[in-house]
């Protein structure tokens, strides 16, 4: 038990550094490791996360908010989206290859698939759940129906929405890691290519993907702080105390 | 596709009969009795009924091929006699060699190149291209580790450079050289790990001088159908892959011998085969004679194409080469 532990301690001491100098890679012939190494890696990463979740957001969210606001149709496209979260992003990528090809593409489109549903359906709810008396006092101010879902309901859904992209953004960061599979090599290289990067390059990318989740889930966490109305935000530390 | 199953079953014919001759070498009991040619049974994996004693586990990797294998191996071992177990989906090479060492299995197919690299240290450079060469390299160094490494298949299953008979005839392509003066205008598939392997792009780029348009790596099992579909130029695929028939790929001529051999060899504990006694050897050297590339890849191509069962299709082997009667 004491001897695993040890073990464990050093197999990611050995990954911090495969993260941080560069080595001779086991296979030979090539260099493996360093910071410029998991730059190379992450930027491909990053750029695939972002597009996916970007897409996946601007489709989602302007859905998600004109059925929650007509309030009808919403489960339907909900669970049609679903679809796309129940089929495994690597089946997909089989799938879209007969029509795009591998490569970004055909990734982005995937992921996009894998990101959807907790972004539409946290929007929907979101919207759905405004207090309906807001909605009535605001149609009663003379409020047009974009107005209403412009002022009253995306700031009140706002809290679930982000809810939704951080689910998403967590799932496509730590699923973006298949890319290699798929002709963009991303973090995912050193966990599929063991031979050549060794235990502890596979371990390595593991914790920078987790560390970039993490990271991500922060960011938009600020992020989601910063746009919350005043007005919920009082509530809620009103409701705590 | 029908006339290139017709010629693998031909191949597989072949193979029957060479298992058939070389039985006949073998058996140097029964010289008289069937010495009519007629002693097709004769030629046969014997059943020794003193070997029912001795417990044999056979193991494989989790790949169709190796499971193909290990039934071949299990259900070989049972005709002879012994009392034959089956741990056949062991996950990778260093999965199944713990397993090996561990005592959880008494043997399992490994290949030589694969062995080399990733058991023994050796960089890709620095392993043998003669196939008999490496077998006996990789022999010495399980030895050191109380196994028995027997005599390789005739098979290898190397990496291969496959183009589609479009592309070779289109830029009149035999060898890999000949693609030079080419490269730089295909693009080249392969697995992930083809991008940083010696014996993969790196190697086609150190000892080939080929600089590719663009490298674009793909999951194992995309490999055939970028080529098929037009996005690849150039594919890395291994030698007994069943699509390579079925495409009708035309793999290239590796001319500077760069690809290492894969050829499989059983590997035992060097204590099971003390116990098991010369009909484990015997019995082990019958089925690989007729483990050629075609019959290889006709029994891959039953399994992953006609979605047959291992089990089934390793009966059919030693049926058809008439091992087992």
């Amino acid at each position: 038990m004491d001897e695993g532990g040890g073990r464990a301690v050093n197999d990611f001491v050995d990954a911090i550094g495969f993260i941080f100098s560069e080595r001779d890679s086991p296979a030979g012939g090539t260099r493996v490791g360093g910071l410029g190494e998991i730059w190379e890696l992450m930027w491909p990463h990053l750029k695939l996360s972002g597009a996916s979740l970007g897409i996946a957001c601007a489709i989602a969210i302007p859905l998600g908010l004109w059925l929650g606001h007509r309030g009808r149709g919403g489960f339907l496209a909900i669970n049609a989206s679903n679809v796309g979260r129940a089929v495994p992003s690597l089946a997909l990528i089989a799938f879209f290859m007969a029509y795009i090809g591998v490569g970004f593409t055909n990734l982005t489109l995937a992921l996009v698939l894998l990101a959807l549903p907790p972004v539409l359906t946290n929007t929907y709810t979101g919207v759905r759940q405004v207090d309906r008396d807001a909605v009535d006092s605001a149609r009663g101010m003379g409020m047009t129906g974009p107005q209403i879902v412009r002022r009253v309901e995306l700031p009140l859904a706002l809290p679930l929405i982000f809810g939704g992209i951080r689910t998403s953004a967590v799932n496509v960061v730590a699923t973006a890691t298949i890319a290699p599979l798929a002709g963009v090599v991303t973090l995912g290289d050193p966990i599929i290519n063991v031979n050549t990067y060794g235990d502890e390059g596979r371990l390595a990318a593991a914790i920078v993907v987790a560390l970039l989740a993490v990271a991500t889930e922060v960011a938009l966490g600020t992020a989601q702080r910063a746009v919350t109305p005043r007005g919920l935000k009082v509530n809620r530390r009103e409701a705590l105390t | 596709m029908r006339k290139h199953r017709w010629l693998m079953l031909l191949a597989l014919l072949i193979a029957a009969l060479a298992v058939a001759g070389c039985g006949d070498d073998d058996d140097d009991d029964g010289g008289a009795s069937s010495s009519g040619g007629s002693g097709e049974q004769k030629a046969g994996i014997q059943k020794n009924d003193k070997n029912s004693s001795t417990k044999v586990t056979i193991g494989s990797k989790n790949f169709t091929e190796q499971k193909v294998l290990g039934e071949i191996y299990a259900q070989a071992l049972t005709a002879a006699g012994y009392d034959v177990s089956k741990q056949l989906n062991l996950g990778d090479e260093k999965t199944a060699l713990k397993a090996l060492e561990g005592g959880d299995i008494s043997a399992y197919p490994e290949y030589t190149g694969t062995a080399l690299l990733s058991f023994f240290g050796y960089t890709a450079d620095k392993l043998p291209t003669d196939p008999d060469e490496a077998y006996d390299l990789a022999k010495q160094e399980f030895a050191k580790k109380k196994l028995t490494a027997f005599e390789h298949t005739p098979y290898t299953n190397s990496n291969e450079v496959a183009v589609t008979q479009e592309t070779a005839d289109k830029y009149s392509l035999k060898n890999i050289s000949d693609l030079k003066p080419v490269a730089g205008k295909l693009t080249l598939y392969g697995t992930p790990e083809c991008r940083q392997r010696l014996d993969c792009l790196l190697g086609l780029q150190k000892v080939y001088g080929l600089k590719f348009k663009k490298f674009v790596p793909v999951a194992i099992d995309l490999r055939h159908e970028v080529l098929s579909k037009g996005q690849a130029d150039v594919s890395i695929v291994f030698t007994t892959d069943p699509q390579i028939y079925e495409e009708k790929f035309v793999l290239l001529e590796d001319d500077k011998q760069m690809f290492p051999p894969f050829n499989s060899t059983l590997v035992a504990r060097d204590d099971v085969v003390q116990k098991a006694g010369p009909d484990f050897a015997k019995a082990i050297g019958m089925v690989d004679k007729g483990l050629t590339d075609d019959v290889m890849q006709e029994l891959n191509a039953r399994v992953d194409l006609d979605k047959q069962s291992p089990e089934d299709v390793a009966g059919q082997y030693l049926k058809e080469t008439g091992l087992v009667g």
